[in-house]
């Protein structure tokens, strides 16, 4: 890590995820306290993402550090025609560290190259949305008790979902097992399943989303089918309803078996399996916060040891 | 077969030989010939060759091009070769090597990549095992004969 900025998942060796999750448990312990007393956290969303810039800043708040920031873009000078490095090294003049959400594929990186505090991507374009990932790491970790040897079926768009691409990549250093089931035009681009075979990861794929498909899992993995990522209409009214998780459909599923979605649902999950023991998805929203209080902190040069809990 | 030079030979400078005929204006813009006012420059276009049944072939005289020059070379004509003449020798002549970094040389084909923009160079990485380039903001991988260059 770079200056302790965080802006991809891709690079990150599984000893630093697993340093990084551990991090986050201290924080689970203890949310709130007062290790960034002092300390200025900038939030520059230059693409609106309300539920990213809540989990940021209440993690910030919830470490007593102020937090300063704008977002929506439409109110500061990039609209004028500023570059997003005159940005960075003005608000780099105020802030120890600096959030930034944009639009634009690699801006995260740019950022760390020009600004001398750290960067925390918090999604840049398609590219790169780490703090996702590692709350999707704490998740699995938290509820299967490790993260080697697990059966992880991701569901739905699986060509354009950013999150889905980043979980295989990071998942690489723990031996899974994927399935993934898609509709054949969302299916996993080639690059990615080349990534998988090169990595010696083990998949399958499938159209078929029933009970008997995710029989084995140990996460079920949902992400939202929509409308405007098809060409063909048809197809998509074809399949609109099949990747839906109904809650008939957990009856043969494994005990230990926790489903997870990045969030915002729309329909793709039906609102009974909420009530459902292996639904999982608000709590896994819930330990974004641990793990933006853990990448915060991290990025400002804290250690596990000074943010333990029990010294 | 006569061993008759079919471009005349120079005395001092650089020759960039077996470059493929349809490649010969792409390498004639890249290297800015047009602003080479003390160096006489023989093209040919055309000639016979062994390699490749036709080639084109560019000297140079009394100028020796940078190394970013050259880089853009390796994209363009990856499999031309490159002497260096002193005294109507040649007195290095290699192949072109690539060079694992490519810095302000390529554009991203990305739209929605960070370089295209912003005021910022572009930079990118050749990934030997696929033959592909790679951009170092968005990752977008992109094939050495569909190269658009910043220049």
């Amino acid at each position: 890590m770079e200056n302790n900025s965080l802006v991809s998942i891709a690079n990150l060796s599984g000893e630093q995820l697993k340093y990084l999750l551990a991090m986050g448990r201290e924080f689970e312990k203890c949310p709130n306290r007062k290790i960034l007393d002092g300390k200025l956290v900038a939030t520059l969303f230059f693409e609106p993402s309300t539920r990213t810039r809540l989990s940021f800043e209440t993690a910030a708040n919830r470490l007593g550090a102020r937090v300063i920031g704008f977002t929506d873009p439409k109110v500061t000078s990039s609209t004028k025609g500023e570059t997003l490095k005159d940005t960075i090294m003005m608000v780099s003049n105020y802030a120890d560290v600096i959030v930034m959400r944009h639009y634009l594929e690699g801006a995260a990186l740019w950022a760390t190259e020009v600004s001398p505090v750290p960067i925390v991507n918090a999604g840049d374009g398609s590219n790169q949305h780490p703090t996702q990932t590692l709350l999707d790491l704490y998740t699995i970790q938290q509820t299967q008790g490790r993260l080697e040897d697990l059966n992880i079926c991701i569901v739905g768009d699986l060509k354009y979902g950013r999150t889905v691409h980043s979980l295989i990549m990071a998942m690489r250093h723990f031996n899974p097992k994927f399935q993934f089931v898609a509709p054949r035009e969302l299916s996993l681009p080639e690059e990615y399943k080349r990534y998988c075979q090169e990595q010696h990861i083990s998949f399958e794929e499938t159209e078929r989303f029933d009970s008997s498909s995710i029989a084995d899992a140990d996460i079920i993995y949902m992400t939202r089918v929509q409308r405007e990522r098809f060409t063909d209409l048809m197809e998509y009214e074809r399949v609109k309803d099949v990747y839906i998780l109904q809650r008939d459909m957990l009856g043969q599923t494994k005990d230990n078996m926790k489903i997870l979605h990045p969030l915002p649902r729309v329909n793709e999950i039906a609102q009974d399996v909420d009530d459902d023991p292996h639904a999982y998805y608000f709590q896994q929203a819930k330990n974004g916060l641990y793990m933006r209080e853990a990448v915060l902190c991290n990025a400002l040069g804290y250690t596990l040891d000074d943010v333990r809990v029990e010294k | 077969m006569s061993k008759q030079l079919q471009v005349a030979a120079i005395q001092n400078g650089t020759v960039i030989d077996h470059i493929p005929n349809e490649k010969l204006v792409e390498v004639v813009r890249l290297l800015h010939l047009e602003r080479l006012p003390n160096s006489s420059i023989m093209i040919g276009y055309n000639l016979n060759s062994e390699q490749l049944g036709h080639k084109s072939l560019i000297k140079v005289s009394n100028h020796y091009f940078s190394k970013e020059e050259l880089d853009t070379l390796c994209i363009a004509i990856p499999n031309a070769t490159l002497s260096i003449i002193e005294d109507y020798q040649i007195k290095e002549k290699r192949a072109f090597d690539m060079p694992s970094d490519f810095d302000n040389i390529v554009v991203c084909p990305n739209p929605m990549c960070i370089t295209n923009n912003e005021p910022m160079p572009t930079k990118f990485h050749y990934c030997a095992d696929k033959k592909v380039l790679k951009c170092h903001y968005c990752g977008k991988e992109v094939e050495t004969d569909e190269v658009r260059f910043t220049k």
